[in-house]
């Protein structure tokens, strides 16, 4: 592992983080009234577009794993598909984990929906990206001791700390503040976002620091 | 001596159960009482000063009116008779109130904000204090001297119509009555029907001399939906007609009698804006009181403000109007406008008789009453009022004697004002010494419970207590010295009354030498375990195991949840926090079941980097864990490499379990809502107990005993299969005598018992299974074949109490019950015992979910969710001590049920000899965190403004919880007694 990997990591990294920013003012541009609180839907869809696109993109041009072994043209589609399926389901998964978590069944099914899908793009798009529609590559990453590369290690910090975030963002909701962003899945929105953002600035500050104690399998 | 981890724990709780005892006594002040008992009403009143001259109206002051009529609406908010929603639907009254003969207030109720207290508080004009409230949760008749016993005794006749608490409150009264009941939240009109459709008879009748109408609906229509919805104006516009007719009749009646009549409209709480009430929210303190008497002079065109005013002011200004005593603990004042009428001559006697009894009631409260500012006031105007009385005797100028009398009776307004405040002042201080003691207690022995964890959770679960060190100990002696000489000084110099100093001086002796005995203790503790840190520096190797996820999940929910109590929403919501911990914790399991099930399955080694340090990982976790010492309560890492992960089928259903169990939490949570921001919206269990879908109620009913009958038996033996079947089936029996659920046999309309027969079949199967779960136990001691015996033997009495559960909750509670049993059933075959968990985890994941359970019951932190029906089932009257067993028994049933699964689970499992002792250590440890952390928490909060409605019932919940805990600890104990012996 050299210091230059870890530098492209930061700059996609940085990339990331640029979009979560940009899709934050680049809106106000061209829609009236908008802001993260009052048309919070919008800005969700507009953050998770700009998420996937930052990552599809920076995915095609770094190419950490350039390990493809086939490249056949019905080869790429079919992963494509099944990366998209994947996408889905991943979305109706967290739906339903939200739903377990206490969010109500039927009445804002198209914010718990939106939630999920951002959640996904934070932590299952990399994955895909990454590792590609390969269930038991994505267990072994977040297993504890099964990472391959530091590209690895960062996709577990920042999953991780999306999901975190997440998690500590439905703190707010019971409490009697009756500010605009307790109000579901705002606050949670915002933690996954908050999360996926602490993340992707820790993770290549943390690998730099324990460069030397991280030991990866294949080298 | 060396004492096991179990036994240990149980003494520290039982400890800790005596600290939070006293810190509770400490906190909830006692209520102000008059120690002249109420059985002599012959006392005279007190005679009118009169300094020198010779004055002989000794006599009480003739009644003002002849007739009373308190007109109380449930949860009517001040702007319902004073805003706009007044002026729209209760036309006449707020005529009444602009033009009419009336005298309008703002009523100030103190929280809670519940109708029983507060119909207390307007007939004896006392405040009940929060115990009173947890003492009449059954609302047995009123004992303090109150309006209407003073009434009755002068021979005046007494109607009531509305809600029958009254007629629990005043038993034998009135004489003539029609209770409605509450129960049925849902009903509306019938409730008032009940009381109006009397209305046209008694009011042209002229035998009864107080008429009291108490209308429900009002309140009803709140629960269901809220301040705003439509029906509180047809409501409205429906009591604004019964004042009418009420108050044309009255003028009627006033033509034939001499004196004036008094309508009374009041309410006796607000409402929130959710619709609900009990706290201390604006809307649910401010009520209206309005006072209508042709005695009082019409004010054209007067549209002040209604004053401020507090509730307990209507009884003494009742008493007077009614010629009679004021009530001996009333602390509120006449409202003065009231007799403004009247000759100045009565009203300074009115005046002064008030102030006498509150001069009195604050001598008999507080032992320096002669430094209170109203006292002296008072004397002030005692003596000034002599001196008028003289004045008036010898006929002086009448001018002088006016500005005089107007100026004594100012004073007497001003006295009378300072004396209430003080008075209800008292009600609202802490006994801080009390207090504090109980709190050091309680911290000591959670100091005592924490550093001793390293060596009660070690490989033997025994620790050393230094029991007889500090008998011997200097620092012990000097302790207790020093303590001792605190108590007296506390004591000689303390204001205010102190109950621990009112102790004899042998239990505060004990005390004092338990807190001294304990702090030696924490401090050999201490010694040890920085010894233990020490050594632990020089050689390294052993530390450096790590958490597991599940682990580390568990420490921070349990310190995240101790944390949250801090905040009042979280106390409101806290139901929120376990579910959501519990959530996590599937979660969490699912991750590692997953990954056991897949990656250790394939032979790959995930985790072997940590476990390579002092142990073995490869060894047996039982045999391994002999060589390792100190910190082996953090080896607790199973390596799931060594584990053959379960095959086939068995691996499907231990990667569904954790899904069932979501699954199944995310049901029960939709049956009771609960908490604050939850309680308006209808849960099923709402839809399930309305009366027009019983037939629902009772298929889900049998299904769900039926359930319970399969998940239980399995286990059992014969007989008590049979015992338990029959039991269920009595249960079903005995919900259908009460009229909840129907048989299909059945018709709709059969007459409704109490159903003391069935619920007594069913209480004798249920000390038969206990009895012979006892009788197992007991022969295990002896037989060869102990083990099996003893697991039966345990099984029989979780059996048992799973039968009590199933009597005593309500029907529509009896699927958590079923999904109790089979997360229990589910957790335990497929997650705990293939996944080898550590006994300190599964004691917390055991606690945790007990807690969920304790709420998906419908629980929450605030009194009103105790169903008290519990107390009452099989037992014809109120007998107290089983049915506060029962009641407790029947609140905390999840908590319980989880502990004696927990029992089970251990004992059952092979191998694990010191496990049942671990598992109390921990429960004792988690139940005592929490109860620690509030009551810092609630001692630092104690002038918030929620400390009343929010804190105090939970710290309620919270003692009773740790109640429980020692119950439970001690019983593991024993258990584990039986178990060590050879």
């Amino acid at each position: 592992m050299k210091d230059t990997d870890i530098k492209r990591l930061l700059y996609t990294h940085l990339s990331c983080i640029f979009s979560v920013i940009l899709s934050i003012f680049i809106p106000s541009f061209f829609l009236e009234n908008f802001s993260i609180l009052e048309t919070h839907l919008t800005w969700l869809c507009i953050c998770s577009v700009f998420v996937t696109t930052v990552n599809l993109v920076l995915y095609l041009v770094v190419k950490p794993n350039a390990s493809s072994k086939r490249s056949s043209l019905s080869y790429k589609v079919t992963r494509l598909l099944k990366c998209c399926i994947y996408f889905l389901m991943s979305c109706f998964f967290f739906h339903v984990i939200f739903v377990l978590y206490g969010a109500p069944l039927i009445e804002l099914v198209l914010e718990t929906f939106l939630f999920a899908v951002i959640l996904s793009t934070f932590t299952t798009v990399p994955c895909l990206c990454l590792l590609g529609p390969n269930i038991k590559a994505w267990l072994r990453v977040f297993s504890r001791n099964g990472l391959t590369s530091i590209w690895e290690n960062s996709l577990q910090i920042t999953t991780i700390s999306s999901f975190v975030g997440t998690w500590l963002g439905a703190f707010p909701i019971p409490l009697d503040w009756e500010r605009p962003w307790q109000v579901w899945p705002i606050s949670c929105t915002l933690g996954a976002t908050f999360g996926y953002v602490a993340g992707l600035v820790i993770s290549p500050f943390w690998i730099y620091c324990n460069r030397k104690q991280l030991t990866y399998k294949n080298n | 001596m060396r004492l096991g981890a179990g036994t240990f724990a149980a003494f520290c709780v039982a400890i800790e159960v005596l600290g939070v005892a006293l810190f509770l006594r400490g906190f909830f002040p006692a209520p102000v009482r008059s120690s002249s008992e109420t059985e002599h009403p012959a006392e005279p009143p007190a005679p009118e000063p009169a300094a020198g001259a010779n004055s002989n109206w000794t006599k009480l002051p003739p009644p003002l009116f002849s007739k009373v009529v308190i007109m109380l609406i449930d949860a009517l908010r001040d702007d319902f008779v004073f805003g706009s929603k007044g002026v729209k639907f209760m036309p006449y009254t707020t005529y009444l109130v602009e033009k009419g003969a009336s005298h309008s207030f703002v009523a100030e109720a103190k929280p809670p904000t519940v109708t029983m207290p507060r119909i207390k508080a307007l007939m004896t004009g006392g405040l009940p204090g929060f115990v009173d409230v947890i003492r009449n949760l059954n609302s047995p008749a009123v004992r303090e001297d109150n309006v209407l016993r003073r009434a009755k005794a002068a021979g005046k006749r007494i109607i009531f119509y509305g809600d029958d608490t009254w007629v629990k409150l005043f038993p034998k009264h009135f004489v003539e009555y029609d209770g409605t009941t509450s129960f049925f939240v849902s009903d509306y009109t019938e409730v008032d029907d009940n009381v109006t459709r009397h209305l046209d008879t008694v009011l042209q009748r002229e035998d009864w001399d107080v008429l009291i109408l108490h209308y429900l609906g009002l309140d009803h229509i709140g629960h269901i939906s809220g301040p705003s919805s439509p029906l509180i104006g047809h409501k409205l516009s429906e009591m604004d007609g019964v004042l009418m007719k009420t108050h044309a009749a009255l003028l009627a009646q006033e033509k034939k009698t001499r004196l004036p009549t008094l309508l009374v409209l009041c309410g006796d709480h607000g409402m929130s804006e959710t619709g609900g009430h009990g706290a201390s929210s604006p809307e649910e303190v401010n009520t209206p009181l309005l006072l209508i008497s042709s005695a009082f002079e019409r004010k054209p065109g007067d549209v002040r403000r209604p004053a401020r005013v507090q509730q307990t002011d209507l009884a003494p200004t009742l008493a007077i109007g009614l010629g009679l005593p004021i009530p001996k603990h009333s602390v509120g004042c006449l409202l003065f406008p009231v007799v403004q009428g009247t000759a100045l001559r009565e009203q300074l006697r009115f005046l002064h008789l008030n102030a006498v009894q509150l001069s009195k009631l604050l001598r008999e409260n507080v032992p320096s009453y002669e430094k209170e500012p109203g006292f002296e006031q008072f004397r002030m105007s005692e003596r000034l009022h002599g001196n008028w009385i003289r004045l008036y005797l010898e006929e002086n100028n009448s001018e002088v004697l006016f500005n005089l009398g107007s100026k004594v009776r100012r004073q007497y307004l001003d006295a009378l004002r300072t004396l209430s405040l003080s008075l209800s002042r008292q009600v609202t201080q802490y006994d801080i010494y009390s207090m504090v003691v109980g709190t050091v207690v309680v911290l000591e022995v959670l100091a005592l419970l924490l550093l001793s964890i390293p060596q009660a959770l070690g490989s033997k679960a025994e620790l050393d207590v230094p029991l007889w060190s500090p008998v011997s100990s200097l620092l012990f002696y000097l302790l207790l010295l020093v303590l001792l000489a605190v108590h007296v000084t506390v004591c000689t110099s303390a204001e205010s009354s102190c109950y621990f100093c009112s102790l004899p001086w042998l239990a505060a002796g004990g005390v004092m030498m338990l807190v001294s005995a304990l702090l030696c203790a924490v401090l050999s503790a201490l010694a040890k375990a920085s010894v233990g840190v020490q050594h632990l520096r020089e050689n390294p190797g052993h530390s450096n195991s790590r958490w597991s996820d599940v682990e580390l999940l568990i420490f921070v929910g349990t310190v995240g949840h101790a944390v949250s109590l801090g905040a009042s929403s979280f106390v409101e919501e806290e139901h929120q926090t376990w579910y959501f911990l519990v959530n996590t914790l599937c979660l969490a399991l699912c991750y590692e079941a997953y990954r056991t099930c897949f990656l250790g399955a394939d032979g790959e080694p995930p985790c072997c980097r940590h476990t390579e340090g002092g142990c073995d990982s490869t060894a047996p976790v039982g045999d391994g864990k002999a060589s390792c010492d100190v910190l082996e309560l953090s080896q607790a890492h199973r390596s799931p490499a060594s584990l053959d992960g379960p095959q086939g089928r068995d691996r499907w259903l231990v990667l569904a379990s954790p899904w069932l169990t979501l699954t199944c939490c995310r049901l029960l949570r939709a049956l009771n809502t609960t908490g604050v921001q939850g309680a308006h919206r209808p849960g099923l269990g709402h839809w399930l107990a309305s009366a027009d879908h019983r037939a629902a109620l009772s298929v889900l009913a049998a299904l769900s005993l039926l359930v319970v009958f399969a998940l239980v038996q399995s286990r059992c033996s014969r007989a008590s299969k049979v015992a338990m079947a029959l039991g269920l089936l009595g249960v079903y029996c005995y919900r259908a005598a009460i009229g909840s659920v129907l048989f299909p046999w059945q018709q709709e309309n059969k007459d409704i018992s109490k159903g003391i027969v069935e619920a007594r079949f069913v209480y004798v199967f249920v000390l038969g299974i206990l009895f012979t779960g006892t009788k197992d136990l007991l022969k295990s001691q002896v037989t060869a074949a102990a083990s099996r015996v003893r697991a039966g033997g345990l099984w029989e009495i979780h059996s048992g109490l799973v039968l009590l559960a199933a009597l005593l909750s309500r029907p529509h509670n009896l699927p958590v019950l079923v999904s109790s049993l089979a997360v229990q059933a589910v957790m335990a075959k497929f997650i705990w015992k293939p996944l080898r968990h550590e006994a300190t985890d599964v004691t917390v994941m055991h606690y945790w979910f007990g807690q969920a359970f304790f709420y998906f019951q419908g629980n929450s932190n605030n009194m009103a969710t105790v169903d008290i029906s519990a107390g009452f089932v099989g037992l014809g009257t109120y007998v107290a001590f089983p049915a506060a067993l029962l009641t407790l028994f029947a609140t905390y049933m999840g908590p319980v049920l989880w502990a004696s699964h927990l029992l089970n689970f251990l004992s059952s499992e092979a191998g694990s000899r010191s496990a049942l002792s671990r598992a109390c250590f921990c429960y004792a440890l988690v139940c005592s965190l929490p109860a620690c952390a509030y009551i810092i928490l609630v001692t630092s909060l104690r002038y918030h403004l929620f400390i009343w409605s929010v804190f105090s019932p939970k710290l309620l919940y919270e003692g009773t919880h740790l109640l429980v805990t020692a119950a439970v600890c001690v019983l593991f104990t024993a258990m584990d007694q039986t178990h060590r012996k050879p």
